[in-house]
């Protein structure tokens, strides 16, 4: 067993990026995420492992730092909280459009706007539905304790290279300020420049030598057809995301007559209200989604077919519930229930809501 | 000008130089014309397949390999040729 | 007057000047007469003779040099407009050992890009950017930039640029040079045989910084954009010296980390 910490979801993060092998972090101060820079620039991980940490003058320098170093063939990443991610998403479009590996850490806070530093999971559209312009994906990943903050990032990595895309780990204030026993993953080796230009010296600007073309990193394509091309290109790609890389939790689903569908700290304040349900005789299950894109479409489409309803718990006015009902394409009956604006929903209130929504 | 009278001084009896010019890609901006110092070049009255006159040696007789021409064209069409004569 | 057979002159052997393979063989997309050829090509022609091509990176910008991968023969990557000097503190971060430059119309690196430009230049990143000013938005059809002259006619300035509510013309380089990440700040030309040797010479020096690893390298160049100006590029570049050199004049600003205005 790897070595165990009580940590803070923010700290997790930071700890997995350097374990991970990370080359870069390019990151801004904004509540509630800064710890992770925090620990980082405390940890000196230049001297362990010779990972560089910048705080960079903006959410925008930092993304476009991620940009470069990215299209470099490095381990790059970055991190901000819901108003920092609207200034990122010029870049993320280009990190999308340039087919660019990289990971960004959305701590969600209270929107919009300025908002609040509580948390909320309004950031939902932003993350799976675009949030920057064009038609292209994220690869979202939720975690739901201070374990998987550690263990999605290398996740995350392994998936941003896999695809040559851009990840997003969409966290919430809860789970990055919570405290929790972690078992840290192993430490990586960070690749060596050689490495670097032997994997990915294809595509990525590592310098031209003379034996190949020059490698062009940009997203700028003046002939339509091509464009189109190449976005049909990117569609495939996310289609076959959505082939294999849907990942969830599904818990007491085999006999329920009605399902809650929530991810990260929502998940595990569902979990307590499914048990409380079913305590009062109502079968109940929970879909913990752990990729929000891609969304596990078939498996609620299945479900639609014997279950009663659906209630997304999400702190949020209603988001990911547009896609529940999509899934559910009618078959059944699906609704929403979340506190919002930085106010977490209780237990209670979601047994009330269930009640209230699906069953009366 | 000063710098062209002496570059004249200096080579015309030392050197003959000649220039090739990419002919489809210069643009006839003539920006190159005045810069020679011993009036070998002018633009062309014909023109190339994009409709710009290009630039011709005139005088190629005049031509001292300064490459005045080649440095300030922004296409880098121009490519400059140099012999050295022996002086009697 | 000895009269040479051209074929005797024109001969591989006597080849002692040709538009260095550093650039591509695509024809330059630029306005016939535009400075940006001639900058384009001083920069590639200084990578070729330092030996550097193949750890050199480039970054282009928005503006009319977003090709400027298509004509510069290294790796590159397209910025996005004004985040140039990001993106080329995050490669130099994670290449620490690669030359890594920027090069920037007016509006990337002054208006969009002033904090991107201010930060890179206040961190003394080891780069060297590359300023092409020609008072104009070329790309987009000759709108009013921050280094736009008072009185100056754009398409967004259409009765000359009005200090009152537009702001004075934006000293970009004189700010810069202020900051003690700045080690080499010059402004140079590249419309007479004369400024393109200058030119040469002060890209050179910009490149042997970020060799050296003294700082920051800042070469601003002078350009014309007979386009957006809607004059021929001699006129253009006559222009440029009896309005723009009084305002933004030709040298060293910054040598040896020292200020020399």
């Amino acid at each position: 067993m790897g070595e165990v910490k009580l940590m803070k979801g923010n700290e997790a993060i930071a700890e997995a990026a350097i374990r991970a092998g990370c080359d870069a972090y390019f990151g801004y101060p904004i509540t509630p995420q800064s710890e992770i820079i925090e620990y980082l620039m405390l940890e000196k991980p230049e001297e362990r492992t010779g990972m560089v940490v910048l705080q960079a003058e903006s959410e925008i320098a930092a993304i476009n730092m991620v940009y470069g170093a990215a299209g470099a063939g490095k381990k790059v990443m970055t991190s901000s909280s819901s108003p920092g991610i609207s200034l990122k998403q010029e870049g993320i479009s280009y990190i999308a459009g340039a087919e660019l590996p990289a990971v960004i850490v959305n701590v969600v806070r209270g929107g919009p706007g300025l908002g609040t530093i509580q948390p909320s999971q309004a950031d939902y559209f932003q993350a799976t539905k675009g949030g920057g312009h064009g038609d292209y994906r994220m690869l979202v990943l939720a975690p739901a304790s201070v374990q998987e903050m550690a263990d999605f990032v290398d996740l995350a990595f392994e998936l941003a290279f896999k695809y040559r895309n851009p990840v997003m780990i969409l966290s919430d204030g809860v789970i990055g300020q919570m405290m929790e026993k972690v078992v840290l993953p192993e430490q990586k080796p960070r690749l060596t420049n050689e490495e670097v230009i032997e994997k990915y010296g294809d595509w990525a600007t590592v310098g031209k030598p003379e034996t190949r073309e020059r490698n062009i990193i940009t997203s700028l394509e003046l002939d339509p057809h091509r464009q189109e091309d190449h976005n049909k290109k990117l569609q495939a790609k996310y289609r076959k995301m959505e082939e294999e890389e849907v990942r969830y939790e599904l818990i007491n689903a085999d006999d329920a007559d009605y399902i809650i569908v929530a991810y990260g700290s929502s998940a595990r304040i569902a979990q307590k209200a499914m048990d409380l349900a079913r305590e009062k005789g109502l079968k109940v299950g929970l879909l913990r989604l752990i990729t929000l894109f891609p969304f596990p479409k078939k498996l609620i489409s299945e479900l639609a077919d014997r279950v009663k309803g659906f209630l997304a718990v999400e702190m949020s006015a209603g988001q990911m519930i547009e896609d529940v009902k999509l899934a559910v394409n009618g078959k059944t009956k699906a609704e929403h229930f979340g506190r919002y604006g930085g106010v977490v929903h209780s237990p209670e209130e979601i047994v009330e809501a269930l009640e209230e929504k699906l069953i009366n | 000008m000063l710098e062209i009278d002496n570059i004249k001084k200096e080579k015309m009896a030392k050197v003959k130089g000649a220039i090739v010019v990419d002919i489809e890609k210069c643009k006839g901006c003539d920006v190159c014309v005045p810069t020679c110092p011993t009036d070998v070049i002018a633009l062309s009255d014909k023109i190339n397949s994009k409709g710009y006159n290009y630039l011709v040696m005139v005088n190629p007789e005049a031509c001292i390999a300064c490459k005045n021409c080649a440095i300030v064209c922004p296409d880098g069409v121009i490519s400059v040729y140099r012999v050295k004569i022996d002086d009697k | 007057m000895i009269i040479m057979d051209l074929k005797e002159i024109i001969k591989p052997e006597n080849l002692i000047y040709t538009k260095t393979k550093n650039m591509t063989d695509n024809p330059l997309s630029y306005c016939p007469g535009c400075g940006h050829g001639t900058a384009h090509r001083l920069i590639m022609e200084v990578v070729e003779e330092m030996g550097i091509t193949e750890d050199t990176i480039g970054i282009a910008p928005v503006g009319c040099s977003v090709l400027a991968y298509e004509f510069m023969n290294i790796d590159m990557t397209q910025a996005a407009h004004g985040r140039a000097p990001a993106v080329a503190a995050g490669i130099k971060r994670v290449w620490p050992e690669k030359f890594v430059f920027t090069y920037q119309g007016d509006g990337d690196l002054a208006a969009i890009g002033g904090n991107e430009t201010l930060h890179a230049c206040n961190r003394g990143d080891n780069i060297v950017i590359i300023f092409v000013n020609n008072a104009i938005y070329g790309m987009t059809g000759g709108q009013m930039a921050p280094t736009t002259l008072e009185g100056m006619k754009t398409s967004t300035s259409p009765y000359g640029r009005d200090i009152h509510s537009m702001g004075s013309p934006l000293k970009m380089t004189e700010l810069i040079a202020m900051l003690p990440g700045t080690y080499y700040v010059t402004r140079q030309a590249v419309h007479t045989p004369n400024a393109v040797r200058k030119a040469k010479r002060a890209i050179r020096k910009a490149f042997e910084v970020q060799r050296d690893k003294k700082g920051l390298a800042f070469v601003e160049i002078v350009s014309n954009c007979n386009s957006g100006w809607k004059m021929t590029p001699n006129d253009a570049n006559d222009w440029m010296v009896e309005h723009m050199f009084p305002y933004f004049p030709p040298g060293d600003i910054k040598v040896n980390g020292k200020l020399k205005i």
